[in-house]
């Protein structure tokens, strides 16, 4: 896992939950690329292309609620995002981005601050984001849990470590 | 310090003599629930390379969404997930027959007060109807813990809700938890724990506890409980297979981080409306909205109760006839006895179209909606495309509700048809 992340920014509103992010007629599907051709579909014709060529996804409250679906956190890793911002997260979603290796953070200041497009840089180490000249500062994800994070999820940090 | 309910479970499944809100612990689940997903987390455990699990008889699986198989993907996967039971010899494998997951291992006693299950659904929670902490996990998760036997849990704070009154007619639980979700929004309790308290508890029935327990997910929380009393040992009695019965419950000075209370005799029938689980209203502010279809099913509401509170209603009538009444029993054996009893008998003469139990049309799985359909059902998600087209809408409500409004082809209010 990449500690500093940096890249453009695409930005939703509240309670987006995970039947919007991948409906669940695609769950039979797992990889990230397949999921991603279908993820925020409901949300009309120009969706998922519009998504395309952003690496920061901020949110406001209560992103990924509803199903517990992992693949919610796999279809934004196959769109190409690096990192989720929110202003609060689903505690499913919160444990399957975790689990998927994909970087979140807690940061109602900085989802407040940025726009479409706007250049974020987000260090994962510090707990901190920047945008523009402005520093926010978010709470990092737990020690013990960081592990599963920095070998790339969950399955990858099994590999490593687990023996039978 | 005194614990609540979800405290003490965390603590007892992580050796530990006492836990408060925000540690962290390492947990060690005493069942893990997989349902249809189960071949992907069959898949990690073959990416991963591993092959030995940690303990087999604390796996449950349960193939209740999409079943029976509607495609040559879902037959495949199903059929993994088959041998991956057969060869590692879990014995608590129930196939596409059995119905929705929660109520299987419920009525098979796989669940006890002061239980930690987690497993690939969030609906989880519902087993927080027998006073054990239940709550969502992914398939990746799933795998880990099928190997290693444990997981990292925050230990959540607890809300407790006080309830007092008595509900009036035509007024149910279902009813009463749109309201706490409307009132207390769709992260009203996240990452929270929740225990229902009150006068009104010892008249609430397992089933309805069920409901209560199921539906607080829609406000986001870790875990919900209704706290085991003489009705859940009475619910037990027969069911508990080899495990003497023993309660749980909170200490008497344990730390509530806020109470919120609520007057039953207040409630009206309630209704959550397109697109979001807290946008909800008086079935009186919606009434005479048009709708195409009626789903009576899915792990919220499709227990014995809620399918002969229908079958009241509809008993000798006909539905209106633009209306597809779609019923879902929500297990085999909630099947069978509607059948011994007259109920199915009593919905499908009124109109209603029968299916197999499992999660039907709550998960898109048959009863999928066209460009502008109007559903209203009684599970307990109404998410935008959640049951077919982007261009339908889906209203939530309880089945008194739901089979009332069947018989007219628009929102009703219950109490307003006798």
């Amino acid at each position: 896992m990449n500690k500093l992340i940096e890249g453009r920014v695409f930005k939703f509103g509240d309670n987006i939950n995970s039947d919007i992010i991948i409906p669940g007629r695609y769950l039979i599907h797992i990889d990230p690329d397949t999921l991603a051709a279908h993820a925020f579909e409901v949300l009309g014709d120009d969706y998922p292309e519009r998504l395309r060529g952003f690496d920061i996804l901020a949110a406001g409250r209560n992103f990924g609620c509803g199903s517990a679906r992992e693949q919610a956190a796999t279809a934004l890793i196959g769109l190409g995002f690096r990192a989720v911002v929110a202003v609060s997260f689903a505690r499913t979603f919160y444990r399957n981005a975790i689990n998927a290796g994909l970087p979140i953070a807690e940061c109602p200041a900085l989802v407040e601050a940025v726009s479409e497009g706007d250049a974020v840089s987000i260090d994962l180490e510090a707990g901190a984001a920047r945008a523009g000249d402005a520093v926010y500062e978010f709470p990092r994800v737990p020690g013990s849990v960081r592990r599963i994070l920095e070998a790339g999820g969950l399955a990858a940090y099994l590999k490593a470590h687990h023996r039978e | 310090m005194g614990m609540t309910i979800a405290e003490k479970i965390l603590a007892r499944t992580s050796g530990s003599s006492s836990v408060s809100p925000g540690q962290i612990v390492d947990a060690f689940p005493d069942l893990v629930m997989s349902h249809t997903a189960t071949w992907r987390s069959v898949d990690v455990m073959e990416r991963v390379g591993a092959t030995k699990l940690h303990d087999p008889d604390r796996i449950a699986i349960v193939l209740d969404h999409i079943a029976p198989a509607k495609t040559e993907k879902h037959a495949a996967d199903q059929q993994r997930s088959r041998e991956f039971a057969r060869k590692y010899g879990i014995r608590k494998f129930y196939d596409v027959d059995a119905g929705i997951a929660h109520l299987v291992l419920m009525e098979a006693g796989h669940v006890a007060p002061g239980d930690l299950i987690v497993g690939t659904d969030s609906h989880c929670t519902i087993y927080g109807s027998l006073g054990a902490l239940g709550t969502g996990i992914g398939y990746t998760e799933v795998a880990s813990v099928w190997l290693t036997g444990k997981l990292w849990m925050k230990v959540p704070r607890t809300t407790r809700i006080d309830l007092s009154g008595r509900f009036g007619p035509g007024v149910y639980a279902k009813d009463l938890m749109l309201h706490l979700i409307g009132r207390l929004g769709a992260d009203g309790c996240t990452y929270e724990s929740v225990e229902f308290y009150g006068a009104p508890m010892s008249e609430m029935s397992v089933s309805e506890r069920m409901t209560m327990t199921n539906l607080a997910m829609e406000m986001g929380v870790k875990c919900a409980f209704t706290p085991p009393d003489a009705k859940t040992e009475a619910y037990l009695a027969e069911r508990l297979d080899g495990r003497a019965y023993a309660g749980i419950a909170a200490d008497a000075d344990a730390v509530f981080s806020r109470t919120v209370d609520v007057d039953l005799a207040a409630l009206d029938p309630m209704v959550a409306c397109p697109s979001q689980v807290d946008n909800v209203r008086a079935v009186g502010e919606v009434a005479g909205t048009r709708l195409d279809q009626v789903f009576l099913g899915s792990c919220a509401n499709a227990k014995y109760e809620d399918l002969a509170v229908a079958a009241r209603i509809l008993d000798g009538k006909t539905i209106d006839p633009g209306v597809r009444f779609i019923i879902t029993p929500g297990s085999r054996r909630i099947m069978l006895e509607a059948m011994r009893t007259g109920v199915l008998q009593t919905l499908i003469e009124s109109g209603g179209t029968l299916t197999n139990p499992g999660c039907g049309a709550c998960a898109g799985d048959g009863g999928v909606m066209a460009d502008g359909e109007v559903s209203l059902s009684t599970a307990n998600r109404n998410f935008l495309g959640r049951m077919g087209s982007r261009e339908s809408r889906i209203y939530l409500s309880s089945p008194a509700t739901a089979a009332a409004s069947a018989l007219t082809g628009v929102i009703s209010d219950p109490r307003e048809i006798v």
